[in-house]
C-alpha cells in the first residue's frame, strides 16, 4: 500500500497514462453496467423504431431492426472484454510458465519450445481462428480459444527473454550456491521481477485482443447472434453506410478508443514501473 | 602560459550542488591528476569541461581554455556551436569503458575517420592515410589490424587504444581520462598508461587525469588534486603532496589504499589432516557454436588440469588475468555446473565429479552448505524486492532438519552481527543500503550456513579504497574469529597480498606457478608471474621511482 500512493501520484503527472485509465475505466463500467441495465433491450427488435439518427430517446440512434445502438455497445463491450480477457489469460497462463522453463532450463527443452513458439506465431490470430472454427464450428469461445493461442508465445517470449537476463545476476547464483531448485529460484526470483513487464504486456495484448475479436466478428467467426459484438455491427453497418452512417461509426469509435485506450494505459504503466525512465524524468 | 584554469566552478542539478568552487589549472605537455572516490565530482568536472552536463544543471565560475595560440577563452560562456568545433578538436576525451564508447555497428577506421572528416573537411583517402599513421602510433599496426574490424573483434586493451587514437587524431591541446584504465588488466593497464605518457610528451598536450586510484595517479601525474564530495580537498606537486598531507581526507585516503588487514598466525597443519577443499586434475569444457550441423563441435577449454588443496583456517588466492577461466573454476567447484574430468572433494567427501550420478548428486545438500560464495558486485548480489533478512537466510534452505521461523531470525541477527550491521538492518530493502554495506550482507549469506570455506569472487573490486579496506578488515577478522578458510578470487595483486598465505597464478585456464604468498611476490619463478608484479603499481615503489630513493609519505601532526 505504502508503493502504491507514490506511485498514484506519478501516475496521475504522465497524461498518456491518465487518458488511458479514464478511457479504460468508462469502458469497464459501461460493461459492468450492461448485466443490469441499458437503456434499451438489445434483443428486443422494434420495427417502429428502426434506422433512427442519434437523439434523445435512442443516444446513438437504432439499427435496421430498431435496436438501441447505444445499448449494443454496452453489451458488446461485455462480450469484447471478456473474450480478450480470458484470451491474455490462456496467453499468459500457458506462455509465462513456457518461457520460464525455456530460460531455465536451456538447451535442446529451449529450442524445442522457442521453435514450436515460433511455429504457432507464424499463423495470425485470425487464420489460426478459421481453423479452429471450421473444426469446431464458430462463437464466442472458439475465438477466446484461437486468440489465446496467438497469445502464447507472445508472452512466451517476453518471459524468457527477462528471465534469460535474470538468471546471470549474482542472486540468482546465490540462490543456486544455497541449493534451490531451477523451479523454486523462478518462483521466488525470476517471476516476481519480471511482472512489471507481464502487466505491461498484459495490457497491450488485452487490447490486440479486443482487435481480433471485432475482426473475428466481422467475418463472422467470432460472437454469434443475438448476442451483439462491436465486429459484426460493423459488419452489418456497411450495406447501410450511405443512409445511416452512424451505425458504422460508434461501433468503429467504440473499437479504436478501446485499443488506445489500453495502449495509452499499457505505455503508461511501462514508463511508471520501470525504474530507469521513472529516473530519466 | 596555462593551458587550462578553472576557477571557482561551481555547479548544481536542481539545486542539488554537486561542485563546489574547484580550482584547478593545467600547463601543456603536464598531467593533472583529479583523485576522490565515486560521487565525489571527478566526472562532473571532466564534463563540465566539455559543457556535456546533465540537464537542469547550473554553473557559476570559469572555465579559461587556451587551444593552441589563440586567446583564453570561457568555455562556461561559449555557444553551443562554438563548443561542437572545440569538442574533439581541442579537447579530446578517453573514456572508461571500451566496450561501450565505440559503436558496435562501425568499422573502427570509419569510427576513427568521422572526427578529422567534420573537422578538418578531409576526403576519405586523406583521412585513411591519417589514420594508418595514428594506429601505427598507438601501437595497433595496420597490417595486423585492418580498418575494417569491428570493435567486438578486438580486446578491451585494443579498443581503448582505438579510443585513444580517435581522441588524438585532431591533435587537441587537452586531453581528458576518464578512468581510462580502469576496466583493464594490470599488464594492459601498464601499456596503455605508457602510451599516454609518451603521447603527452610528444603532443605537448595536456592530460586531465581522473582515476580513483592513487598508485595510477601518482605514476602519472605532475600535479595531483584530492576530490571528496564536489570540492577539491588538497592539491600539489605530486611529491610534495605525498611528501606532506595536510587534509584529514587525504591521509584516510592514503591509509586505506596502503591498507594491510592484520595478519593471521596461521595454525601450523598436521601431515594427515583432510584438506576443507581438495581439487584434482579438474577440467572444464565449454562447447563453441556449431560450425555447420553436421560438424562436431568444437570445445572451448576453460579450467585445463587444475590440482590444489586448501586447508582448514588458511586463504588462498587466485590471480590471473579476465578471462582466464578464474570464475569458471569458483562456478566448478561450486558444483553450479558439471565438469568434464577430475574430482572436487569437500571435506574429504566427493562434491563434484564426472562420475557423480544423479542421485549422488541431489544427497549433496548437506555438503554444499560448507562453501558459500561472495561476488564482486554489490548492487547485484540481492533480489531488489526481497527484504535483506530474507535473502541473508537463504542458504538456510539447506539444512536438515529444516530450521524454525524463530532460530532463522536468531542466526540471521547473528550474521548480521558478525558482519558488523544491527539486527534490524534484516527488515531494510537492498537499495537502502551502501555499497560497502551490500557487501557486508553478502558476506552475512555466506556466513549463515557456517560454511568451513567462502569463496569470494573480486570481493572488493567494485568499492571504493576506504571502503575496500574495511571489508579486507573483515575478512580476516572473520578468519581468525571462526576459522573459516577462503578462496580468494582477484586480479588486483596487492589485496591478493594483503589477505592471503598461498597464491595460486592462474593463466588461459592452467595454473602456471604456485606457492606461498611472500615467496612468489618476493621470488617470482615464471615469467608471466614476474610481468604480473611488474605491470602492477603500488603507490609505495611509484613514489620511490618518482623521488629516486626510497619515499616515505610523511603524515605532519596536524
Amino acid at each position: 500500500m505504502s508503493r502504491l500512493i507514490p506511485f498514484l501520484k506519478t501516475g496521475l503527472r504522465n497524461t498518456g497514462f491518465l487518458f488511458g485509465a479514464v478511457i479504460v475505466l468508462v469502458i469497464l463500467v459501461m460493461a459492468l453496467l450492461s448485466f443490469v441495465w441499458t437503456p434499451h433491450d438489445v434483443t428486443n427488435l422494434d420495427i417502429g423504431n428502426k434506422l433512427k439518427r442519434p437523439g434523445l430517446e435512442f443516444w446513438f440512434g437504432t439499427d435496421h431492426f430498431g435496436r438501441d445502438v447505444f445499448s449494443m455497445i454496452m453489451t458488446g463491450a461485455r462480450n469484447s472484454i471478456a473474450v480478450a480477457c480470458v484470451s491474455v489469460i490462456i496467453g499468459m497462463g500457458i506462455g509465462v510458465p513456457l518461457g520460464a522453463m525455456a530460460a531455465a532450463r536451456g538447451g535442446w527443452l529451449d529450442d524445442f519450445i522457442m521453435r514450436n513458439n515460433d511455429f504457432i506465431f507464424a499463423f495470425p490470430a485470425i487464420l489460426s481462428a478459421i481453423m479452429i472454427t471450421a473444426l469446431l464450428g464458430p462463437g464466442a469461445i472458439n475465438a477466446i480459444i484461437a486468440i489465446g493461442i496467438f497469445n502464447i508465445p507472445v508472452f512466451a517470449r517476453v518471459t524468457r527473454g527477462a528471465a534469460l537476463s535474470l538468471w546471470t545476476r549474482e542472486y540468482i547464483m546465490a540462490a543456486q550456491v544455497a541449493g534451490k531448485t531451477v523451479s523454486r529460484i523462478t518462483v521466488e526470483h525470476i517471476l516476481p521481477n519480471i511482472i512489471n513487464l507481464l502487466i505491461v504486456q498484459g495490457t497491450i495484448q488485452f487490447s490486440l485482443g479486443i482487435l481480433a475479436e471485432a475482426g473475428l466478428s466481422y467475418v463472422g467467426l467470432g460472437t454469434q447472434p443475438p448476442m451483439p459484438s462491436w465486429g459484426r455491427m460493423l459488419n452489418e453497418a456497411q450495406t447501410m453506410m450511405a443512409f445511416a452512417p452512424h451505425l458504422a461509426i460508434v461501433p468503429g469509435l467504440a473499437i479504436i478508443l478501446s485499443v488506445l485506450g489500453l495502449n495509452l494505459l499499457g505505455d503508461g504503466l511501462r514508463d511508471l514501473l520501470d525504474p530507469r525512465l521513472r529516473r530519466a524524468r | 602560459m596555462t593551458l587550462l584554469k578553472i576557477q571557482n566552478l561551481s555547479l548544481s542539478i536542481r539545486d542539488t550542488p554537486i561542485l563546489d568552487k574547484v580550482c584547478l589549472s593545467l600547463e601543456p605537455g603536464k598531467v593533472l591528476g583529479l583523485v576522490g572516490e565515486s560521487g565525489s565530482g571527478k566526472s562532473m568536472t571532466a564534463l563540465a569541461i566539455m559543457q556535456l552536463m546533465p540537464k537542469f544543471s547550473q554553473t557559476s565560475g570559469s572555465i579559461q581554455f587556451r587551444n593552441g595560440s589563440l586567446e583564453a577563452k570561457d568555455l562556461l560562456q561559449l555557444s553551443e556551436k562554438k563548443m561542437c568545433a572545440l569538442r574533439g578538436r581541442g579537447i579530446g576525451m578517453i573514456f572508461q569503458e571500451p566496450m561501450t564508447a565505440l559503436n558496435p555497428l562501425k568499422t573502427i577506421g570509419n569510427q576513427m575517420m568521422e572526427g578529422l572528416r567534420l573537422h578538418l573537411r578531409l576526403s576519405r583517402s586523406e583521412a585513411e592515410t591519417r589514420i594508418i599513421r595514428l594506429m601505427d602510433r598507438v601501437g595497433l599496426p595496420v597490417n595486423k589490424i585492418p580498418l575494417g574490424r569491428y570493435p567486438h573483434e578486438l580486446s578491451g586493451g585494443q579498443r581503448q587504444r582505438i579510443i585513444i587514437a580517435i581522441a588524438i587524431a585532431l591533435k587537441p591541446s587537452l586531453l581528458i581520462a576518464d578512468e581510462p584504465t580502469t576496466a583493464l588488466d594490470v599488464t594492459t593497464q601498464a601499456q596503455i598508461l605508457d602510451l599516454l605518457q609518451e603521447l603527452v610528451a610528444e603532443t605537448q598536450a595536456g592530460l586531465l587525469l581522473i582515476s580513483h586510484d592513487l598508485a595510477v595517479v601518482a605514476d602519472m601525474a605532475d600535479h595531483i588534486a584530492i576530490m571528496k564530495s564536489g570540492a577539491i580537498v588538497e592539491q600539489d606537486e605530486t611529491l610534495n603532496l605525498f611528501g606532506n598531507l595536510k587534509h584529514p581526507y587525504s591521509r584516510a585516503l592514503l591509509k586505506a589504499s596502503t591498507h594491510v588487514p592484520p595478519k593471521v598466525t596461521t595454525r601450523r597443519k598436521t601431515s594427515t589432516e583432510t584438506p576443507v577443499l581438495s581439487v584434482r586434475a579438474l577440467s572444464r569444457d565449454y562447447p563453441l557454436s556449431r560450425q555447420f550441423p553436421y560438424i562436431r563441435r568444437r570445445l572451448f577449454r576453460a579450467n585445463d588440469g587444475i590440482a590444489f588443496d586448501i586447508y582448514k583456517g588458511e586463504s588462498v588466492g587466485l590471480v590471473g588475468e579476465s578471462g582466464c577461466g578464474k570464475s569458471t573454476l569458483a562456478r566448478a567447484i561450486l558444483a553450479l555446473e558439471p565438469i568434464q574430468e577430475g574430482i572436487v572433494r569437500l571435506n574429504g567427501q566427493l562434491f563434484n565429479s564426472p562420475q557423480l550420478s544423479k542421485q549422488q548428486k541431489n544427497g549433496l545438500a548437506d555438503l554444499k552448505k560448507h562453501v558459500q560464495v561472495v561476488f564482486q558486485d554489490p548492487f547485484g548480489s540481492f533480489n531488489p524486492r526481497h527484504m535483506v533478512g530474507r535473502s541473508i537466510a537463504e542458504p538456510l534452505h539447506l539444512t536438515r532438519p529444516a530450521v524454525s521461523q524463530t532460530e532463522q531470525n536468531e542466526r540471521v541477527k547473528c550474521a548480521l552481527h558478525d558482519v558488523r550491521l544491527s539486527a534490524e538492518d534484516a527488515q531494510k530493502y537492498p537499495h537502502e543500503f551502501s555499497g560497502g554495506q551490500r557487501q557486508r550482507l553478502a558476506i552475512a549469506r555466506a556466513l549463515i550456513s557456517r560454511p568451513s570455506l567462502i569463496i569470494a569472487d573480486e570481493p572488493v573490486s567494485a568499492l571504493d579504497v576506504s571502503v575496500r579496506a574495511q571489508i579486507l578488515d573483515l575478512f580476516s577478522e572473520l578468519r581468525s574469529s571462526l576459522g573459516i578458510s577462503y578462496l580468494f578470487i582477484s586480479h588486483d595483486l596487492h589485496v591478493v597480498r594483503a589477505v592471503t598465505d598461498r597464491v595460486l597464478i592462474m593463466k588461459n585456464g592452467k595454473i602456471i606457478e604456485t606457492g606461498n604468498t611472500v615467496d612468489v611476490f618476493t621470488d617470482p619463478q615464471m615469467a608471466y608471474t614476474r610481468q604480473l608484479l611488474s605491470a602492477s603499481l603500488s603507490l609505495e615503489t611509484v613514489l620511490d621511482k618518482k623521488s629516486g630513493s626510497t619515499f616515505l609519505p610523511t603524515l605532519s601532526p596536524l
